[in-house]
């Protein structure tokens, strides 16, 4: 095996790494989903990637945008809901205590394939 | 230079038996798209052994013949845009000098890989694939490196046959 060889090798891997590391750095986030429950009765699940806007219950307005989900309006005194910052990472959640509606960002599920080459 | 016809069938029917020995051998790691590549090894030796012209068309009737046989039209489209661009990079490389068979084998697993997947995006309309590269940059060094050794043994011990 020549010098260049190795080098040649080197970039190669290098390459594939870094590949990796930006593809775990930028999936954080990315396929996640959201979850509204209502009462601790599952209601329905959001792909963050689609941008959409809800009414949940008639009361609280939930807007998905740009990868991002967040509570723009409630029929609720305090609101603190609406005033929370968009949640897009996984495990973040904005929580109406007043309506007893929970929206989480959960993991999505796994990729699956959708075509197989030989 | 007689003889030049012979070989070219001879080779043609070697990188056939390759292909078909490849699909008997289950080499299924659980990630799609990765393979040995065995054909690859004639068309590695041929590249020291015949003619630039050559090499490309056995190449491109290795594949079609290949595809007929195991395959189907898309497996042909595949492997015809991999091996091609694997060809190409190959000779570069080997025109360039500063590398040996090993560096070279090389590089044709990771193009002929990096073709494929470039089809692949195309075909399905998803850049997101392109995320599987690294997987297969990295699967086409290692099958690189076992075609490149052994060409290597097998050019050191057909000197004799000269095209």
């Amino acid at each position: 095996m020549k010098k260049n060889d190795c080098k040649l090798m080197a970039i190669i891997i290098g390459v594939a790494v870094l590949l990796l590391l930006w593809k775990s750095l930028k999936e954080d986030g990315k396929e996640n989903v959201i979850q509204v429950k209502v009462n601790g009765v599952l209601r329905g699940e959001y792909d963050l990637s689609e941008d959409r806007e809800l009414d949940i219950n008639g009361t609280n307005h939930l807007v998905i945008k740009n990868g991002k989900a967040d509570v723009t309006d409630a029929k609720c005194p305090d609101k603190i809901c609406v005033k929370q910052k968009p949640i897009s990472k996984n495990g973040e959640s904005i929580v109406c205590l007043p309506n007893k509606i929970i929206i989480t960002v959960v993991e999505g599920k796994e990729d699956e394939l959708d075509a197989v080459v030989k | 230079m007689k003889n030049s016809k012979v070989y070219f069938g001879m080779f043609t029917a070697l990188a056939l038996i390759f292909s078909y020995v490849e699909s008997l051998i289950p080499f299924h790691i659980g990630i799609p798209g990765v393979k040995l590549g065995l054909a690859n090894l004639v068309i590695v030796i041929s590249m020291y052994k015949m003619e630039k012209r050559q090499v490309y068309l056995l190449s491109i009737t290795r594949v079609v013949l290949a595809g007929f046989m195991f395959g189907n039209l898309f497996s042909i489209i595949y492997s015809l845009v991999g091996s091609l661009l694997s060809l190409l990079v190959m000779y570069m490389l080997k025109r360039n000098g500063k590398f040996s068979i090993l560096g070279i084998s090389m590089a044709g697993g990771v193009f002929h890989n990096i073709g494929q997947l470039i089809v692949a995006i195309m075909v399905l309309q998803s850049l997101n694939l392109i995320y599987y590269v690294s997987v297969l940059l990295i699967s086409g060094v290692i099958t690189g490196i076992i075609i490149g050794i052994i060409s290597g043994e097998v050019i050191k011990r057909i000197q004799k046959i000269c095209l």
